[in-house]
């Protein structure tokens, strides 16, 4: 259980995070999303204690992280895959965690073995390690102490496709035997597969949050004519608002019935309408953090 | 009405006691040497020590080829590379980025900070032990090809090693500390006494201020058994501007500094 409440970071008068909230609760996989420079990665280590919050607190299995005596015993934190001694092995590296957290040391090779890193990966220093090895290590770290909670930065970077879809396995098994799970990202489609609970982040403010479900939901309808002119003004006359999708369709915010009878009466031709789901979401996603993104990318 | 039973969340207590201290120092001294940096400075360490006997016994003349001559020549690599292991155990988390995992482990930084202290003590302590038993073995081989091999050795001169190698240990850490930068670091520490001494040296308004600020020369009596209070009063008054206050400073900032 992970608790959030009004955290906010200011660094002179830019705020990075601005009155976050959220609860993410047991069994449940929480995806964090935003574009890069959103404030995901600044929120997260204030949950876990590395940056003091300017206003705000968090908990974890409701107390503050830093009050945790041993908190790798709790919580799994992977916040940058990168963040080794270069000239350690990775068997090195956690061996200092077990120690560190009381946990024998024989623990280790199963721990690298359960991330697919087989014993001559673990004899190599990370120096030598492609990032998605980075990434794996990382995981055998924050899953070392048999943590109850997990979180996780951006944790698929680097990782190929098949990590990917083993990664997802691992969280979504953790979290079905009743472990939390926040997890970063700023693909809406890496998140999407896994995560039951979604909080959405732009510019340092929560722009969305709730049940992948409900976001779903409520993303609209893609619809798609024959003539894509007519169309828009059909739509327009009904008095239904809507954004363009990369293909030519249009996410309209309402039923498929009243667009569907809005081109009947103007004997318009539709090739395509169906609930928006993902495709919606994407387009919501890139709509609510699209100028943060700008913003970003000029500062 | 029903009454609602609140319970505040509770974690299992058993997993979260603090870390020991204890844990915490044999980590922190096991990190001064599971990298190559760590373990190469300490195998240097080890040669040059070897290399200071085979010095004395290969030129020195032979009344001073005893115990306590081959000590005193012993402690010279271990004074001046030991401090970068103590550089290397505070920068290393900042330049390696490490901080992150360590403080996520470990959130009270303060403990963290004893233990890389207590690590760096009992390095110094180890490092004394091992250039004693060196001299002793240097001693032996000195007298079987002819040289004093006197034993008698100032208990002293063993008590003031140990304090010169801690200190420059502890000054290396506080450097270390203050600075976060490995190169930056190493380049200050051997470099800012190094320009205080020559600026002692050189201009003679200073030359009172030298006496009691100037680690390099307050600490040339430590090598010299007996040392009189007044001795050790300057090494005391040098070691609160070079040891104490960058430690002070740097361990403010460590406790303060964002991790990323």
């Amino acid at each position: 259980m992970i608790t959030v409440e009004h955290l906010t970071k200011r660094y002179g008068n830019h705020p990075a995070v601005d009155n976050v909230s959220f609860t993410c609760e047991p069994g449940t996989v929480t995806g964090f999303l935003g574009p890069n420079g959103a404030g995901k990665s600044t929120t997260m280590r204030m949950i876990c204690g590395l940056t003091p919050p300017t206003a705000g607190t968090a908990t974890v299995s409701g107390v503050p992280y830093r009050r945790l005596g041993n908190p790798g015993r709790h919580v799994g934190v992977l916040l940058d895959a990168s963040a080794q001694h270069a000239g350690r092995t990775g068997r090195e590296v956690l061996s200092l965690a077990a120690l560190t957290m009381g946990i024998d040391t024989r623990e280790v090779p199963k721990a690298l073995d359960r991330v697919g890193l087989n014993a001559t990966a673990a004899k190599r220093r990370v120096r030598a390690y492609s990032l998605g090895m980075r990434q794996r290590l990382g995981l055998a770290l924050a899953l070392l102490g048999d943590p109850a909670v997990l979180i996780l930065d951006e944790p698929a970077n680097g990782l190929d496709p098949e990590g990917i879809f083993w990664m997802r396995g691992l969280l979504r098994d953790f979290a079905d035997r009743g472990g939390t799970v926040l997890l970063s990202s700023h693909l809406l489609r890496e998140v999407e597969a896994v995560a039951d609970q979604l909080v959405v982040i732009g510019g340092g403010r929560v722009v969305a949050q709730g049940s992948k479900a409900e976001l779903l939901a409520a993303s609209g309808t893609l619809v798609r004519a024959l003539d894509a002119a007519a169309l828009e003004l059909v739509l327009k006359r009904a008095g239904l608002s809507g954004t363009k999708t990369t293909d030519g369709g249009v996410v309209v915010q309402a039923s498929a019935e009243t667009i569907g009878r809005a081109a009947a009466d103007a004997g318009l031709v539709l090739v395509e309408l169906r609930p928006a789901g993902g495709g919606g979401l994407e387009q919501m996603f890139l709509t609510l953090t699209a100028g943060d993104s700008v913003k970003e990318a000029v500062r | 009405m029903t009454a609602v039973l609140e319970t505040p969340p509770q974690i299992e207590r058993a997993g979260t006691r603090a870390v020991p201290m204890t844990r915490l120092t044999l980590i922190e001294l096991r990190k001064l040497a599971d990298t190559r940096a760590g373990l190469w400075l300490l195998i240097v360490i080890g040669f040059a020590t070897v290399a200071t006997s085979a010095i004395m016994i290969g030129w020195a003349p032979d009344d001073e080829q005893t115990l306590q001559g081959f000590f005193q020549f012993g402690l010279l690599p271990s004074s001046v590379l030991l401090p970068v292991l103590g550089i290397l155990s505070m920068t290393g988390e900042w330049s390696q980025r490490t901080a992150l995992t360590t403080f996520t482990l470990v959130p009270a930084r303060g403990r963290i900070i004893v233990a890389k202290l207590a690590a760096g003590v009992l390095i110094a302590i180890a490092s004394t032990a091992a250039a004693l038993a060196l001299s002793a073995g240097a001693n032996l081989i000195g007298a079987a090809l002819g040289g004093d091999g006197s034993w008698d050795i100032a208990g002293s001169l063993i008590w003031q090693g140990v304090a010169l190698q801690v200190l420059f240990v502890l000054m290396g850490i506080g450097f270390g500390a203050l600075l976060l930068n490995t190169p930056l670091a190493i380049v200050t520490y051997f470099a800012l006494p190094m320009v205080w001494s020559i600026l002692g040296g050189t201009i003679k308004a200073l030359k009172t201020a030298a006496e009691w600020l100037d680690m390099n020369v307050t600490t040339t009596a430590m090598s010299e058994p007996g040392m009189t209070s007044g001795e050790w009063a300057r090494v005391g008054v040098s070691a609160a501007v070079w040891v104490v206050l960058p430690l002070a400073l740097g361990v403010w900032r460590v406790l303060r500094r964002e991790v990323s």
